[in-house]
């Protein structure tokens, strides 16, 4: 190892507030919100990825990643979370490349559907107001979403994982500073 | 400022890591209990321990904190709660329900429609609306797995059969999205359909039972009936003794020893404002 950059500048209120822009994300999902804290992660892992896992993940949580040995350096010292090289026994899943099959993902039990694992989904970019049409828990009437970079086959993929409800995995779409949540519970319809 | 010697919002950070991982899962499979790790918190347990941890994992310096027991503002319980995170985590209280940004409510919602800025943090002594009819955790998380809700169905129909109605009128079971039945803690029935699509995100808390659960913005919630025995919120059918409102929820008290009674609205803050808009209009 030969240089480490740092983590959160404030571990209690910058966890805090990263926290809550993926809880906005996740209660209200499809609509973006932005991560303040100021953090430089090793490439090629983006601030709004980075500071979810940072506020999240620790040793209770096992983590796989595709993002190469520096961010899974950087990862295991901020976080301590162990790297599993079997994405079905990560609880969470950074996906940095091109995006790993939704059902090779822990999807959890019918009796504990919340072992479900959450899949990190580094994507080009989010814009709201236009493409995916977004129905479900958290949404009044519909949220649209636009992701940049999304795989090709991500929506047919995404009705299996809703099919499985209660059960299934939950998705924090993360561009620089931005994400949005897909809960397992969401719709979505190809514009 | 805050108490030396505390984190910030009293809980460590590992733990809150943990509750706030619940909150999410908890977030995404609306009504589904989420066991968790609940710690043993300065107060004891039916004092809403479970809501204190939620309110604690995602309270921010920037929150302005509400705290109701039973719609009031200024029971014991709230404002030993709202002491207790003004000390350990320095941050605004009010008694205003506009103002707050997180309300944590024991046993009510308030009258006022929450927004879509607001969260609402309950306080919940049992998580499992089956308890009473299934002792065993087992066979309850069983039932939920399967949605096999008849059980509930036969209680509530036993009350129709030996009472003539329904004669339940607080923590009335819900359906949450038409897939987990819930208890909304003991709210009053009255207080059920707020619940409907409301725009402020629902998180719920027992410390004691180490359970979380959860109820997103705009998420259909409906209280359990029969099409012949439809759902009727429960109100006592007066008008506040002190601001007249009709449509607020009742307590009642007793004020003498020949039987004198007066109703006045369970929400003080909904009360105090209703007084003061009468005078604010005349000056």
């Amino acid at each position: 190892m030969t240089h480490l950059s740092p983590g959160f500048a404030d571990p209690v209120l910058d966890a805090q507030a990263s926290f809550r822009a993926v809880l906005e994300a996740m209660s209200r999902p499809g609509r973006i919100q932005r991560i303040e804290a100021r953090i430089t992660p090793p490439a090629p892992l983006c601030t709004a990825a980075a500071a979810a896992l940072l506020s999240l993940a620790d040793s209770d949580t096992p983590l796989w990643l595709d993002a190469g040995d520096t961010v899974a350096e950087w990862l295991r010292f901020h976080c301590g979370a162990p790297i599993m090289p079997e994405i079905g026994a990560a609880r969470f899943a950074l996906a940095c490349g091109a995006a790993p099959s939704l059902a090779a993902l822990d999807v959890g039990t019918d009796e504990d559907p919340q072992l479900g694992a959450t899949l990190i989904l580094q994507v080009a970019g989010l814009i709201a107001g236009d493409g995916w049409r977004l129905t479900g828990p958290g949404i009044q009437h519909e949220h649209r979403l636009h992701v940049l970079g999304a795989p090709a086959d991500f929506t047919a993929a995404w009705a299996r994982n809703q099919a499985l409800f209660p059960r299934g995995i939950d998705v924090l779409l993360c561009a620089g500073d931005s994400i949005a949540a897909l809960p397992r519970s969401v719709t979505i319809a190809e514009a | 400022m805050t108490e030396a010697g505390y984190n910030f919002a009293y809980l460590d950070e590992a733990t809150k890591r943990m509750i706030r991982r619940a909150i999410l899962k908890a977030v995404a499979i609306p009504g589904h209990q989420i066991p968790f790790g609940a710690r043993e918190m300065p107060l004891p347990y039916g004092w809403g321990t479970g809501g204190i941890q939620v309110t604690a994992s995602i309270l921010g310096p920037n929150d302005v904190l509400k705290v109701i027991d039973q719609g009031a503002d200024d029971t014991t319980n709230a404002v030993s709660i709202r002491r207790f995170f003004t000390r350990v985590a320095g941050i605004a209280t009010t008694e205003v329900t506009g103002e707050a940004s997180i309300i944590q409510t024991r046993h009510r919602i308030p009258e006022k429609p929450l927004t879509e800025n607001q969260i609402l943090v309950y306080q919940v002594p049992q998580p499992e609306p089956l308890f009473r009819l299934e002792p065993h955790r087992a066979e309850t998380r069983r039932l939920h797995a399967l949605a096999d809700y008849g059980l509930m169905h036969v209680r509530l129909y036993e009350d129709i059969a030996r009472l003539g109605h329904i004669a339940k009128a607080y923590d009335y079971p819900v359906m949450v999205n038409e897939r987990y039945l819930m208890s909304p803690s003991p709210i009053p029935a009255f207080d059920n359909p707020k619940m409907h699509q409301m725009a402020a995100l629902q998180l719920f808390g027992a410390g004691r039972e180490k359970r979380i659960y959860a109820v997103p913005p705009y998420t259909p919630v409906r209280s359990l009936d029969f099409e012949d025995h439809p759902f009727r919120p429960i109100r006592a059918p007066h008008a506040c003794a002190i601001c007249g409102s009709t449509t607020s929820y009742l307590d009642e008290l007793v004020t003498d020893d020949a039987g004198g009674r007066a109703f006045i609205c369970s929400d003080t803050d909904y009360c105090q404002e209703r007084q003061q808009a009468p005078k604010a209009a005349a000056e």
